[in-house]
């Protein structure tokens, strides 16, 4: 090589430093190369019951997205107009503007409606998600010490979202949602003492006057999302802070986390998770029709039409409204209507119950340990029972908010659909208590079963003396009467042949095989279980039986 | 099942010194102790580490490549698809079923698919493609290091003792007194503005009907056309939603006005004037064979505007309370705790009916202030 063309070299741009020397710079700014490497680093745990709460998570920024482009059309005021646009059946009537700006967002501006529908089921599929995500929480004992915190924040973003949900759902001004605002203002008023003033200086006056919708509004794009961001920023920051929580299993114990670390293949799996969320939001918002408000047509005070249901998420509050009798007190000159009770104070006993209960749990069970392996259900059967009747208190009230749809649906006398809703909301929880905690001991003694006598085989044997048994397969050394000496780990028992490898592996390939398949294994008596004492040494966190 | 751990750094064993000074043939090696050495200054122990494919180029290998670029296609296919409709597909409302009703539903679709393709290609290439991995990172639990507690805390303590506002009580004091309306001064400007009296101008017991907003003049009965109606015009068993006869008198700023006019069947008036003659404020509420309700419901305000002519009774199809037309709307069946008001009526000098006066008991859900 002669110097010029060294030079020459040397002068021209090496297009292959650039990253490195640009990270080099930034590093040289920011010091981030150890953070970088530690956040990189980070151990997440598998499961699948793991990924609920990203659902709710990946919601959330969809309704970021799609709700950004909703307010560049959208005009949040209650001044009367005659409606001009392309949707004919409506042309010439009078209505609000908020009103007109929907149906134009929906009929007149491209793309509009898919944005309008998308934005509704993000926000149906948000909620689902944040109340799937706070039963496996719950059921798996994820919120014990030290994750208290992040509970509370969890029951907290709850009930934002379920403000935020019925903000926006109020903001189309249409009948349906003019309703529904016309029964959150009887519930301000139920409220003693301050209730009549808390409405008129909501509403700026009589209800509902002009101010509402435009203070919804702002409500629903600034006050209630900055406070969910906030809020979920802190949950996060919680979790990575204290760490996931891991299932038992061999190796895993309260001083480790066993998992995979975050980058390539953990942020590959969550990112196309995101990715599938979005997919599904966009089929829906495009497929499935939601909240047509151009059939409702504008609110109007003196109508309404059969089957004005809530939003899913506020369905059991309307649910628990139609059930409470009509009991109003009356003394001094003073009313307290009928309504305050289930809809101010059943949602306020629901808000501080669930955040009390990782204290009330540890000091029935005088447990004051931090506990990082999760439970299953089974073993906890009073927490479990518990859970399973508030599910099905929840249920009987989510019914009964469509009480009057499925007595319609099926001929059933609507007054029978009621008292059924009535009786059901006492009795069926505390069944629903008895029923799970049966299962619970059921299964946890099945566990041990299997543990001591082994899997079925399915195998009949005759014996010489002519008794048929069935052969069970030990999952360890067995003593001198056949029964294993396996203690049980807080974890799945394998309890299906299949599940020690009795089966052949899969053979890869749709039409033939791409591999040849391995060799089948012998299947010896297993001189060590899938669930061995020996590799988890850690007991003190596996709790069976009663609590 | 082949249990190899660590396949790829072959040579494993403590190189926490300096792993890149060992000077493996292999740069990819080398890289990996690097990584190896990172993960343990982080707490992380990465005990087992697979190649999906220690072969490279197998068959299986390239057909999980072959599906994996089969969904990123798809994804490149129906992302042009989506900006084609998008663009050209007719999109502005038309009556009848025409091609512009499948503009959203094509929108979704190929929206959909870009996305699940992308989304799957991504996961079977995390799941399938990258190495499998089992990394065990050290937990801390329970509180911080003793020392740092302590230092921590002789360090705000330190703060506190720096403030000195231990030993200077006329400062502690006058600090709390100057803060105790600090937090009204926060509140009032935010909160004071929006403070309306319900009260004033007698809103809660107020409707449309008072002669008041009429110059005296008692109020009109009209249909939603704003035309008046005469006792002819409703059938007998029928009824009619009727507002008061004002400017702007049927739009959402009389909401507490909306009334039901229901002609009565001669054997039911006869038994709803004989249960009207019971209830003294309702006593001269009827005319002829007609009763006038509020269509506000008493529970949560929405309009009890189902009327079942057969029984006679008004349901609310809200939260299904049901009120019994003949004794003074009565309330039968779920959580409403109130009559449904009467608006007393009668004929004007031209034959139409209007409104002898205002409701005399408020409309509509319950409050703290009624009695």
């Amino acid at each position: 090589m002669s110097t010029n063309a060294a030079i020459r070299n040397r002068r021209r741009l090496d297009l292959r430093a650039i990253p490195g020397q640009t990270v080099g710079e930034l590093d040289d700014r920011l010091h981030s190369a150890r953070p970088l490497r530690s956040l990189m680093n980070k151990v997440f745990p598998d499961h699948w019951s793991f990924l609920l709460g990203e659902i709710a998570l990946w919601s959330f920024i969809v309704l970021l997205l799609t709700g950004t482009f909703l307010t560049f059309f959208f005009d949040p005021s209650m001044e009367e107009v005659t409606y001009q646009g392309s949707y004919a059946p409506l042309k010439g009537m009078a209505m609000s503007r908020a009103y007109e700006s929907s149906l134009e967002l929906s009929f007149d501006v491209r793309g509009g409606l898919i944005m309008r529908q998308m934005h509704h089921w993000a926000a149906l599929l948000f909620m689902a998600g944040i109340v799937v995500h706070m039963f496996r929480t719950f059921f798996t004992g994820a919120f014990r010490k030290p994750r208290e915190l992040n509970w509370i924040i969890g029951v907290l973003l709850f009930w934002l979202a379920f403000l935020e949900g019925f903000a926006g759902y109020s903001l189309p001004d249409d009948a349906l949602s003019g309703t529904g605002l016309r029964i959150a203002n009887a519930i301000i008023l139920s409220v003693p003492v301050i209730g009549t003033w808390a409405s008129s200086s909501l509403f700026g006056g009589e209800f509902p006057g002009t101010l509402i919708i435009p203070r919804l509004y702002i409500t629903h794009v600034l006050l209630v999302p900055a406070l969910l961001v906030a809020l979920i920023s802190a949950h996060m920051a919680l979790l990575l802070l204290q760490k996931h929580t891991q299932w038992p299993g061999p190796g895993r114990t309260n001083t480790n986390v066993v998992g995979e670390r975050m980058v390539p293949r953990y942020a590959a799996k969550m990112g196309g998770f995101f990715m599938l969320v979005f997919a599904l939001i966009a089929m829906m918002g495009g497929l499935l029709q939601i909240n047509p408000i151009w059939l409702f047509g504008p609110y109007e005070a003196a109508v309404v039409s059969a089957a004005s249901q809530p939003d899913w998420y506020v369905m059991f509050l309307d649910g628990s409204t139609r059930l409470f009798p009509a009991w109003e007190i009356r003394a001094f000159g003073y009313t307290v209507p009928a309504l305050f009770w289930p809809t101010i104070v059943l949602p306020g006993v629901l808000t501080v119950l669930p955040m009390l209960y990782p204290f009330l749990e540890a000091r029935f069970t005088k447990d004051k340990q931090a506990h990082h392996l999760l439970q299953r259900p089974r073993d906890v059967p009073a927490r479990t029972a518990l859970g399973a009747m508030a599910i099905a208190f929840y249920v009987v009230l989510l019914l009964s908010g469509g009480n009057d749809v499925i007595a319609d649906k099926f001929q059933i006398s609507l007054n029978a659909m009621t008292w059924a809703g009535r009786v059901g909301l006492l009795l069926l929880p505390p069944l629903a208590y008895w029923v799970t905690y049966r299962i619970c001991l059921g299964l946890q003694q099945h566990d041990r079963e299997v543990l001591v006598h082994g899997v079925e085989t399915g195998i009949i044997k005759r014996l010489p003396d002519g008794r048929f048994i069935e052969v069970h397969q030990p999952l360890a050394a067995t003593d001198d009467h056949g029964h294993g000496e396996l203690e049980y780990a807080g974890w799945t028992v394998p309890k299906k042949m299949n599940r020690l490898g009795a089966l052949a592996p899969t053979v890869r390939g749709f039409f033939f095989p791409i591999e040849k398949p391995a060799a089948k294994p012998a299947l010896p008596r297993p001189a060590e279980a899938p669930v061995s004492p020996a590799v988890t040494p850690v007991r003190q966190e596996i709790e069976s039986g009663r609590r | 099942m082949s249990t190899h751990t660590t396949s790829r750094p072959a040579a494993a064993g403590p190189t926490a010194a300096s792993p890149a000074a060992t000077g493996p043939a292999d740069p990819a090696t080398a890289r990996f102790e690097l990584v190896r050495e990172g993960a343990h200054r982080d707490g992380v122990e990465i005990v087992h580490y697979e190649p999906r494919f220690p072969v490279p180029g197998t068959r299986a290998e390239r057909r999980v490549e072959r599906t994996i670029a089969f969904f990123f296609l798809l994804t490149a296919l129906s992302a042009t698809a989506f900006l084609a409709v998008f663009i050209w597909w007719p999109w502005q409302y038309e009556i009848g079923s025409t091609l512009s009703k499948l503009y959203t539903p094509l929108l979704g679709l190929t929206l959909g698919l870009t996305l699940a393709g992308l989304g799957i290609g991504v996961v079977i290439w995390g799941k399938k493609l990258l190495p499998h991995e089992v990394a065990v990172e050290k937990r801390h639990i329970g509180s911080s290091d003793p020392e740092d507690r302590r230092i921590t805390a002789a360090a705000m303590v330190n703060i506190a003792d720096e403030t000195s506002i231990g030993r200077r009580p006329l400062l502690r004091r006058t600090l709390a007194l100057s803060l105790l309306p600090v937090g009204g001064v926060a509140i009032a400007p935010l909160v004071g503005g929006l403070i309306t009296d319900p009260h004033k101008s007698n809103m809660m017991l107020r409707t449309g009907w008072d002669p008041a907003n009429n110059d005296g003049e008692r109020v009109r009965l009209v249909r939603e056309d704003m035309t008046p109606i005469r006792p002819e015009d409703i059938s007998v068993g029928g009824q009619i939603t009727v507002f008061p006869g004002i400017p702007e008198g049927r739009t959402n700023k009389h909401a507490d006005s909306p009334t039901l006019l229901i002609h009565l069947r001669a054997t039911d008036a006869e038994r709803a004037r004989a249960n009207i003659g019971r209830i003294p404020i309702n006593k001269d509420a009827m005319y002829g064979n007609f009763v006038a309700y509020s269509k506000i419901c008493t529970h949560a305000g929405c309009p009890a505007s189902l009327y079942e002519q057969q029984t006679n009774r008004l349901l609310c199809p809200c939260h299904q309370s049901q009120f019994d037309i003949l004794d003074n709307a009565k309330p039968i069946f779920g959580p409403a705790t109130r009559r449904l008001p009467m608006l007393p009526i009668e004929l004007d000098s031209e034959g139409f009916f209007v409104a002898k006066s205002d409701y005399p008991i408020p409309v509509g859900p319950g409050f703290w202030e009624r009695s």
